[in-house]
């Protein structure tokens, strides 16, 4: 029989992709608590992460990763909401320290337990208040398989520029759903230098210049003195109630994201002449918001597609590019529409319309709809 | 010889236990001739924890209770037992992070754990902590603690992997103790009791350290010295990808499949379901078609439902859902119940139904087959695909024979007698809608 050609192509989940991305750039170590559906990230990372440790619970996991990163080492973690719950306190401190890591968030149905099998897009809501103070915490979210391999050495480098945790957002069905995949075609990803500072002049941890982002030094170093603290610090990390140059430090925190968004700036902007209406969408939503922005194409609809992947902080051009449109629609597997109410508030915007629902997957079916709808 | 103390006044108030624990421990690091960079001072939160604006070291102070947890985050990564990590807690951060305690001491992480134990919550105002002991009083325990207080030291000396365990009473001059403690590989740990002058005194006038320690039945002494395995961190360097491009699957057959086709699989835990839809998948990337296979089980994957739903296409497969399949394979009842609502909804296709089972109302045709009789439960789901290439031609069933027999479940199935159940006439007499294989 005449065989047909295609491209050789492997059975993959999206789980192998990411881990082997940070295995590239350089991850040095897994700390992580079991939990479904994230567990394929642990056994992956335990094959090929150069070390691996089983913590005892997800307080002592987001503990462990703060330690190895105070001493210049990228640690990586993957969990669900109830394991991320319990590290938000930690995730904060990783934050004032300001300790580069990634912590993956597989979304499942919440609330607490609820279902551990079933995808979800519950989360967002929870990151974008996770810092006390209303401080950005990075996030970024993954629209399909090539993303998979690309986004987590990028979410690394952006964790290491910017000296933060970053949260790399996604959900059951991305990560744990089979699918054939050519790796034929995938970029290189090269290891990530790490910096740290070679002055001789007394390090002063939490000094920066223009970039608001101070230069790391390891503690346990032989030549300069460290500090790391989790309270309210001068630059000098040391501890202080409410002087200027402590709130000024603080202030920072906030504003060295708002200055460098730009340099972490990911999405995917599908724009069609003519359409008047543009559908946003991230991580698992992102597949059938493009089979939905296909058949509509097919049926001489018009319509354009943004798919988002720095997702919070929330960069401005999102805003601009909106400007372009009179109506857009919102899919997002959640109740009540958790980056519709990011980007509109709870009063919402008559232009704009959310396609929501937990339990399964949005259909193309039910955003073709809310797209072609008057 | 190195100062490891600022010259600033320590942040502590007059008579605080916390001010000797800071000199002493100043003193046993001189004793032990230790260089200030390579000492690691991790501290909780709480009036002991502010010291580490006073240390010349590293630094690190962290959140309540999880210093010992962040500590060995750092000494797992330093991996290098000259470089002396301490951790400063009080009896309060070892109440809320008792847990960080065993499990440190338990792996052998190389630190020394100071804990401050002034029976109280110093920094809060002077509340009870579970180390408190009985009759003590404090300022939120005006008639006395009652109930006897953790003897952590007792707690650590059971677990294994310590190797140094010491109470003493922090007055005076107890370097020497502390040097002892930090000359040891691997977990140790020092309480150190001692007094705030500002709850504790005031609460119990008069009191003394000793008289408290005493009536409290916690013995001075050392519990463990002994020569441990610290811990060592696995660092590989030797490490394979995850995937190779020689793993890719070669497109071997031939396919017509002119539009996607949506299978769902519906079955019992532990009978194949998982199993039988990778095989479709994998013969259907065999023959030149794109697929995806997505799982559906309870938590506890052993019992109850097991369901995937596979996608073949020629074309690139965007959404992986599949709310209206093309065709369901139920083999039991568990997965009957699953498959209810989507087989509801069906205006069309195919359903292959144990032939033990009660078809529902659907507009999908109904195929009735005694997959569980013929092929066992545990082989329910691979009778039932091998079934659904005869009936269908969706894929060669030379490409779901090859991929089937790459795998080992074939060493020990006999295909030559499945074939020939599929071959043998069942007459189905489920209800009206059943139509008799062709
Ligand atoms: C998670 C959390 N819970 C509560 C507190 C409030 N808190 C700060 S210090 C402290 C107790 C300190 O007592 P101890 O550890 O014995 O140290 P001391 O002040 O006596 O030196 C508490 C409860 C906190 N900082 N974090
Ligand atoms: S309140 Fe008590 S524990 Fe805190 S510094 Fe004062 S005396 Fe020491």
């Amino acid at each position: 029989m005449e065989a047909a050609v295609k491209e050789s192509r492997l059975i993959m989940d999206g789980s192998e992709l990411i881990i082997e991305s940070l295995a590239r750039a350089g991850a040095d170590v897994f700390i992580g608590y079991p939990i479904t559906p994230a567990n394929l990230l642990y056994s992956y990372s335990q094959e090929r992460l150069p070390s691996f440790f089983a913590a005892p619970d997800e307080i002592s996991t987001l503990q462990w990763m703060c330690g190895y990163a105070t001493t210049g080492k990228f640690p990586v973690t993957a969990s669900s909401f109830p394991g991320f719950a319990l590290m938000l306190e930690s995730v904060n401190m990783a934050y004032m320290m300001e300790l580069p890591m990634l912590i993956i968030l597989v979304q499942r149905l919440g609330p607490a337990t609820g279902t551990a099998t079933c995808g979800a897009q519950g989360d967002l809501a929870l990151l974008n208040g996770a810092i006390s103070g209303g401080f950005s915490l990075p996030v970024v979210s993954i629209s399909n398989m090539k993303d998979c391999w690309e986004m987590p050495a990028k979410a690394m480098q952006m964790a290491i520029d910017l000296r933060t945790p970053v949260v790399f957002l996604t959900s059951k069905e991305e990560i744990m759903t089979l699918a054939s995949f050519s790796i034929a075609k995938l970029n290189a990803i090269n290891k990530i230098e790490r910096k740290f500072y070679e002055g001789d002049e007394t390090y002063v941890p939490y000094k920066t210049g223009e970039s608001m982002v101070p230069e790391f030094l390891p503690v346990g170093n032989s030549k300069h003195q460290v500090r790391f603290t989790a309270s309210t610090h001068d630059q000098k990390g040391i501890i202080q109630n409410t002087s200027k140059e402590a709130i000024d430090n603080t202030k920072r925190l906030e504003y060295k994201h708002r200055q460098n968004h730009k340099q972490h700036l990911f999405y995917d902007y599908d724009e069609q002449n003519g359409a008047e209406t543009l559908l946003i969408s991230y991580g698992i939503t992102s597949a059938a918001s493009r089979e939905a922005v296909k058949n509509i194409r097919e049926e001489g609809g018009k319509v354009s597609l943004l798919k988002v992947k720095t997702m919070l902080p929330v960069p401005p051009v999102y805003f601009e590019l909106m400007d372009k449109y009179k109506k857009m629609v919102i899919a997002e597997e959640n109740l009540s529409g958790q980056f519709r109410n990011i980007l509109f508030g709870e009063r919402g915007n008559k232009n704009v319309k959310g396609v929501n629902g937990i339990a399964e997957m949005i259909t193309p079916a039910r955003i073709m709809d809310a797209v072609l709808c008057e | 010889m190195n100062n490891f103390l600022t010259d600033a006044p320590l942040p502590f108030c007059k008579g605080c236990g916390h001010n000797h624990i800071a000199a002493n421990t100043e003193k046993a690091l001189q004793l032990l001739g230790y260089d200030p960079m390579n000492i690691v001072l991790v501290t909780d939160i709480g009036c002991h924890g502010i010291i580490d604006k006073s240390f010349l070291t590293h630094t690190v102070h962290g959140l309540h209770g999880r210093s010992v947890a962040l500590a060995t985050g750092v000494s797992a990564a330093l991996n290098n037992p000259d470089k002396k990590v301490i951790v400063f807690i009080g009896d309060g951060g070892a109440t809320i992070g008792m847990q960080h305690l065993i499990d440190a001491a338990h792996n052998g992480f190389n630190m020394t754990v100071v804990i401050h134990n002034n029976f109280l919550y110093g920094m809060t105002g002077g509340q009870p902590s579970e180390f408190t002991p009985f009759g003590f009083k404090t300022p939120y325990l005006p008639e006395g603690g009652v109930k006897t207080g953790y003897d952590i030291c007792k707690l650590i000396s059971a677990v294994d992997g310590v190797s140094y365990v010491s109470r003493l009473e922090g007055i005076s001059d107890f370097s020497k103790e502390l040097a002892e403690a930090f000359s040891r590989k691997g977990f140790s740990l020092v309480e150190v009791m001692e007094i705030c002058p500002s709850y504790g005194v005031k609460s119990n006038p008069g009191m003394k350290l000793s008289k408290v320690v005493e009536g409290a039945g916690l013995k001075i002494e050392k519990f463990v010295d002994r020569e441990v395995e610290a811990y060592k961190t696995v660092v590989k360097s030797e490490l394979k990808p995850l995937f190779n491009e020689e793993d890719a699957i070669k497109t071997l057959f031939a396919t017509t499949l002119k539009k996607p086709i949506r299978l769902m699989l519906c079955g019992s835990a532990g009978e194949g379901v998982q199993a039988a839809a990778e095989f479709l998948l994998k013969a259907g990337i065999t023959s030149g078609l794109n697929g995806t296979k997505k799982g559906s089980y309870p938590v506890t994957v052993g019992v109850g439902f097991s369901a995937a739903e596979v996608i073949l296409s020629s074309e690139e497969i965007l959404y992986t859902g599949s709310p209206n399949p093309d065709v369901i394979c139920v083999t039991s009842a568990d997965g009957l119940e699953y498959a209810r609502k989507t087989l509801a909804n069906m205006k069309g296709g195919k359903l292959f139904i144990d032939s033990s089972l009660k078809a529902p109302e659907t507009k999908a045709e109904v195929i009735p087959f005694p997959f569980r009789e013929r092929g066992g439960a545990k082989n329910s789901s691979i009778y039932n695909i091998f079934y659904l290439l005869k009936r269908t031609e969706m894929i060669p069933m030379e490409a779901l024979l090859h991929v089937f027999n790459e795998n080992k479940i074939a060493k020990k199935f006999d295909l030559g007698k499945m074939f020939q159940a599929l071959e043998e006439p069942f007459y189905a007499e489920i209800n009206e809608k059943t139509t008799a294989p062709m």
